[in-house]
């Protein structure tokens, strides 16, 4: 309960600053500005939106523009580095985290903390921030869109179109209807449960599976993701990437799920069994797929090219100019409040995952 | 009903022409070709009590005309665009269709198409088939579908099962209607230009009618302007066609999903280069499921008739 509330809190003072920040006056000129930038370090690029967003109040230090070996740059700023800003590509571990001993808050630009290594900064006192639930609407609005286009063959048939083949091989073979449609949601958090209220209004029965049953929700909940996939029709996958949830989709799950059934994973690829998923696609013992990542990005099983009952996307799921810039304006205000001592806005416990 | 002679015009639904053919004495008006038509209908116009035609080749007055014995069009879809209603009233022929069996179909595939657009799935599918993917974090930004106004010309069925799914993605919703609609909370214009104007992805659902005929102009589409999406789940026609094409080449809209084109099976090849369209070929109903309840709606308006019964979905 306590923990709602927190996260309540500081969702609309997430609110407040961005309704704020939007009608806010142009930045004081530099002779209003006494103190000096903090410095925040990348350590690789992140969106320019981000970059941008962030340089306003801080001062980025970018080791790839200096001459001097990366290990060097870390151990020159190590004595004033206390905030780190990185992205999902950046694997952040124990050694890295050796390298910056004034390190004291760690913000990342994903939704996602697998690259984290959470218990190393609970361990050192540093506080971690997410991308909170900027992203959810768009996550959840791209899971919807690759069930369409899997369902109603929307990619495979624009292709046909392009091709010239309408008016040669006539109209394109019938898809399938998505009105009551059992979608299991793996994993009810912020992109599951937006993405449930979405299909919901399409005639979908919703289930779920997430680690506790959450009795408020109005859904189905199933104890295990094996019995989920066995009452569905379709699996979107929108839970953390964690030492447990490696594969939670395995072969078990498919083999439940049924030939006709469709997986749609808009989380991380390592929760799919990659192999497993395009062998049942190529032997039509599962009906389709949406995937927005994979094991291997940027790889992809090129069996997959082949299927008109898969849709493809390069990780980009919530890749929106609009969430961008709310996001941008996210970054800054966590390491603001680092910087002022107050709580980060969108923090991450390691606990919650 | 087996000696209800029954004209089909069209070869799709093997499900259905599979029980035309057990139940009543059928024939193929594909079969024929084009310039033998004529003939074909003289043959057995003494035979042909009824006719069941789809967007493609309905009963216009030519083809009533061909056939004195005709009772019945019974429609296998819910536009009614190509039958000639004033003619079929005139002449006591029944009129069907196949309303409300495809409505979720048809409102689904337009949400379907306005994400695929604004989010440019297609787009995506093709770069990672095209093997581009080498390397993650290029940044490519796409527009943001959830809070987007959505405006809908033509608040029938259709268009209300349309408001019902965008609502859920919180998008405010807006219409254009003959009259406004007492019973919504939906913003009501009194143009299509104002509409456009107002709104960042516009619907066509409406029906195809002498006045909804380009309902959709330059004019619309400018006032849609570079950054709004127009998506066509009505008929062809409703979209001038020539001007969407320069229009999208130029920049002055934003983006298209089109599900119907004026003279289908073409399609302008000056879109296929587009990333900023997204063209199926009228696939609004088409799923296993709709096409199935569709085809047994014929069946039974036909049944009806042929026992004396009151149909099920008259329109004439």
């Amino acid at each position: 309960m306590e923990r709602r509330k927190a996260v309540a809190r500081a969702t609309s003072r997430l609110q407040l600053l961005l309704a704020g920040s939007r009608s806010a006056p142009p930045m004081a000129s530099s002779e209003e500005q006494t103190e000096p930038r903090p410095p925040v370090l990348l350590l690789r690029r992140v969106a320019p939106a981000y970059d941008a967003a962030v340089s306003e109040k801080f001062h980025l230090l970018r080791p790839w523009e200096s001459p001097l070996p990366r290990d060097q740059f870390l151990a020159a700023h190590a004595g004033s580095v206390r905030a780190l800003l990185i992205s999902g590509l950046v694997t952040l571990d124990a050694a890295t985290l050796d390298a910056l001993p004034r390190l004291g808050c760690v913000v990342t630009t994903s939704a996602g903390v697998n690259h984290i290594d959470l218990a190393a900064c609970a361990r050192r006192g540093i506080a971690v921030a997410n991308a909170g639930t900027v992203f959810s609407p768009d996550a959840a609005d791209y899971a919807v869109g690759l069930l369409i286009d899997v369902l109603r063959r929307v990619s495979a048939s624009d292709r046909y179109v392009r091709r010239g083949l309408w008016p040669v091989k006539g109209d394109y073979p019938l898809g399938f209807k998505l009105g009551s449609k059992r979608v299991g949601i793996v994993g009810l958090g912020s992109i599951g449960s937006q993405t449930a209220k979405r299909l919901e209004a399409f005639g979908c029965t919703i289930l779920y599976y997430s680690r506790k049953n959450k009795p408020s929700v109005p859904y189905k909940y199933l104890p295990n993701v094996c019995d989920l996939a066995a009452e569905s029709d379709v699996l979107v996958v929108s839970c953390a990437l964690t030492s447990e949830t490696h594969h939670i989709i395995n072969k078990d799950v498919m083999a439940a799920l049924g030939k006709e059934g469709i997986i749609i994973n808009v989380g991380r690829g390592p929760l799919v069994d990659e192999d497993e998923l395009v062998r049942r696609l190529m032997q039509g013992e599962l009906g389709g797929a949406g995937l927005d990542v994979f094991e291997n990005e940027p790889a992809v099983p090129k069996e997959l090219f082949l299927m008109d009952n898969v849709v493809l996307s390069p990780h980009r799921a919530v890749f929106t100019s609009e969430s961008f810039a709310d996001l941008g304006q996210l970054l800054a205000a966590n390491l603001e409040a680092f910087f002022s001592n107050r709580p980060l806005l969108t923090p991450v416990n390691q606990n919650d995952l | 009903m087996e000696s209800l002679g029954v004209l089909l015009t069209f070869p799709t639904n093997s499900y259905l022409e599979e029980e035309l053919s057990k139940r009543c004495k059928l024939f193929r008006l594909w079969e024929t070709p084009p310039e033998k038509r004529r003939e074909f209908l003289r043959a057995n116009a003494a035979s042909i009590r009824a006719l069941v035609g789809n967007s493609g080749v309905g009963a216009d007055a030519e083809m009533i005309d061909a056939l004195p014995a005709l009772e019945i069009v019974a429609s296998f879809g819910v536009g009614l665009d190509k039958v000639d209603l004033a003619k079929c009233r005139k002449k006591g022929i029944r009129v069907t269709n196949t309303p409300d069996v495809l409505t979720d179909d048809v409102a689904d595939l337009a949400i379907g198409l306005a994400l695929a657009t604004m989010r440019r799935i297609c787009e995506a599918d093709r770069y990672v088939r095209s093997g581009a993917w080498k390397a993650k974090g290029d940044y490519k930004l796409t527009s943001k579908f959830s809070g987007k106004t959505v405006g809908i010309i033509g608040l029938g069925r259709i268009g209300l099962a349309i408001a019902e799914r965008a609502e859920a993605f919180d998008c405010p919703i807006s219409y254009y209607s003959r009259s406004e609609k007492p019973h919504t909370n939906y913003k009501y214009h009194s143009s299509v230009v104002d509409l456009a104007a107002n709104c960042h992805v516009l619907i066509v659902a409406c029906a195809l009618t002498e006045e909804t005929r380009h309902i959709v102009n330059r004019e619309v589409m400018d006032a849609l302007g570079p950054k709004g999406v127009l998506v066509n789940v009505g008929r062809g026609a409703h979209v001038d066609e020539p001007e969407l094409v320069s229009a999208l080449l130029e920049g002055r809209l934003g983006g298209a999903a089109l599900d119907v084109f004026e003279q289908e099976p073409h399609v302008p090849e000056q879109l296929f280069g587009l990333d900023n369209v997204v063209l199926v070929p009228h696939a609004g109903s088409g799923t296993w499921e709709t096409r199935k309840a569709m085809a047994d709606l014929v069946l039974g308006n036909l049944e009806a008739h042929a026992t004396n019964k009151p149909l099920l979905t008259p329109v004439v």
